[in-house]
């Protein structure tokens, strides 16, 4: 599904990617853990375009897409639910909603659409309650509910998650997390970063851990648990 | 004529250039939205909503409305030329950039229309005439009614954009959150492009309405630019419908002090309203609510 080959990437400031590698086969849940700092959000802005790769390869289905603008890789079936859920704060959740549906409306698959807006406000019943309060009212954890559902809207066939988990009470995290592993049993793949490693490797196959721009450690999830680097820096155990 | 005439005469006097400043306050508004930026072509684009209007009617003998709708088409036209051959190119300008560069666009835009349609004053008749019509004994230019249902006619138009359409509603998510705008599929680039098109917009309906009443000339758009934007200052930048309240606010200040103060001292009151505002409150009048619409 996705593949990224030897990705380097940075900022003007310089690179905080060197020559990454990893690969997200269809129907894993695929975790990214690391440090602050280690290049996490720049994997993620990578793979939907949002900074452009200096050298390296990202193959989305076979195809590469690094060179490709945001909304190309969105019409290639792949969103993001971006660090700090970012709603459009003075638009209402139901126009968040509808943005995230926005290049499927544009092609006129109304009612499309309108189906899998229902299955987004199944999922998030707090959501439907709050239809028409601007998002930016909403609190945390209701505006990562509409972050994730606003991502779905697009109907990805891969759902980047980065850091879903920040700011939120651990009920809201678990919830979130029980959704994520919901949504993949229910055939998405899902690619997700995450400081909460222990939630996160609970509903993962695999794992990557990412320090200072390079892949550290790899492996199923069930290994990395328990392996004695991995439980020191980022279980803390 | 009796005190409580000359007070509803001034009134609808003053919503009418009211109602015009707050169409050229809509037009700042929706452009700084998408940019960040002040534009200083806005008051340009007015004054050739006149000329241009003044132009075809002379010129092809057309009726009055069909050469103010050709203008203010071709305006709109011009303002996506503006935004593909000066602002596109630019490459993610930062606002200060872009407020510099519209400054000079507004001294082509203007020198342009000098060195093409003349130096000369131009103006064309009234809608429906220039007989006044009688509303309780105030007696007004019928103009002046034009302008008011243009006015509500395009305030509720722009209003259904935004809120009612996908491509109004995507520029207001560009204009919450640019980069996950992108990451929606929008393109950004074509935001900023409609943003410009309806400012253009914006302007030539202010000029091809207002010109009956004032006449124009290619040195008009500054003051005409001034006055819309002390209206979106006083609405709060960036607030659609503050715009509009504001530019009638600003128009019945005007039209007061000049009846009961002295018709010189008219030009006085959008210096003075933008002053105070900048001083005291310049989030504007409505700034606190910070519900920003567009
Ligand atoms: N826009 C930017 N300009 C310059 N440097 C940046 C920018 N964004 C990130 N960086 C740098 O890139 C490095 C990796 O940052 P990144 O956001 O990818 O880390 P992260 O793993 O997501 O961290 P966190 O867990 O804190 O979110 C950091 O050193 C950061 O300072
Ligand atoms: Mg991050």
């Amino acid at each position: 599904m996705l593949e990224v080959k030897a990705l380097c990437a940075g900022y003007d400031q310089g690179d905080v990617l060197h020559a990454l590698d990893l690969s997200v086969r269809a129907g894993e849940i695929v975790c990214l853990i690391g440090a602050n700092g280690a290049g996490k959000s720049s994997t993620m802005r990578a793979i939907v375009g949002l900074l452009r790769p200096l050298r390296g390869e990202i193959l989305l289905n076979g195809v590469r897409v690094e060179a490709a603008t945001p909304d190309r890789i969105v019409a290639a079936g792949c969103a993001l639910v971006p660090e700090g859920r970012r709603v459009f704060a003075p638009m209402s959740v139901a126009e968040n909603l509808e943005m995230g549906a926005y290049q499927r409306l544009k092609r006129g698959e109304r009612d499309e659409v309108a189906r899998d807006r229902e299955f987004v406000l199944n999922l998030f019943p707090r959501l439907e309650e709050r239809l028409e309060q601007p998002a930016g009212t909403l609190s945390g954890g209701e505006q990562q509910m509409l972050a994730i559902g606003r991502a779905l809207m697009a109907r990805p066939s891969l759902l980047l998650l980065d850091e879903p988990s920040m700011g939120l009470a651990p009920l809201v995290v678990k919830d979130i997390f029980r959704t994520i592993a919901d949504l993949n049993q229910a055939g998405a793949t899902v690619l997700l970063a995450e400081q909460n490693a222990s939630a996160a490797l609970k509903i993962a196959e695999r794992a990557y851990v990412l320090a200072e721009g390079r892949i550290a450690r790899s492996g199923s999830a069930a290994d990395l648990k328990h392996d004695p680097t991995v439980r020191e820096t980022y279980l803390g155990v | 004529m009796d005190p409580q005439t000359q007070l509803l005469q001034l009134l609808f006097a003053g919503v009418s250039t009211g109602s015009i400043y707050g169409i050229i306050a809509v037009g700042f508004n929706v452009i700084f939205k998408s940019t960040g930026a002040i534009n200083f072509t806005q008051g340009e684009w007015v004054m050739i909503g006149g000329m241009l209007s003044a132009f075809f009617f002379v010129s092809f003998d057309s009726p009055i409305w069909v050469a103010c709708a050709a203008a203010v088409l071709c305006i709109g036209v011009l303002g996506v030329l503006s935004e593909r051959f000066v602002i596109e190119p630019l490459r993610n300008p930062s606002p200060v950039t872009l407020t510099l560069v519209t400054i000079g666009l507004a001294i082509v835009t203007k020198s342009g229309v000098m060195l093409t349609l003349g130096k000369n004053p131009a103006g064309y008749p009234g809608f429906s005439g220039e007989t006044p019509i009688m509303i309780a004994g105030a007696s007004l230019h019928p103009q002046t009614v034009w302008i008011i249902v243009v006015a509500a006619l395009f305030m509720l138009a722009v209003h259904f954009f935004f809120e009612r359409t996908l491509t109004g509603k995507a520029m207001r998510a560009a204009a919450a959150d640019r980069e996950v705008a992108v990451l929606m599929g929008v393109r950004v680039r074509h935001a900023t492009m409609m943003a410009f098109a309806i400012a253009a917009l914006a302007g030539g309906v202010a000029g091809a309405i207002i010109t009956p009443l004032t006449f124009t000339s290619y040195d008009h758009g500054t003051v005409l630019g001034f006055k819309g934007f002390s209206a979106a200052m006083l609405g709060g930048v960036g607030n659609l419908y503050g715009a509009m309240v504001g530019g009638l606010l600003l128009g019945i200040l005007e039209s007061l002090a000049g009846g009961y103060i002295s018709s010189q001292f008219k030009d006085a009151v959008a210096f003075m309203v933008l002053l105070g505002i900048l001083f005291f409150r310049p989030t504007g009048l409505f700034g606190h609510k910070e519900i920003e619409k567009v």
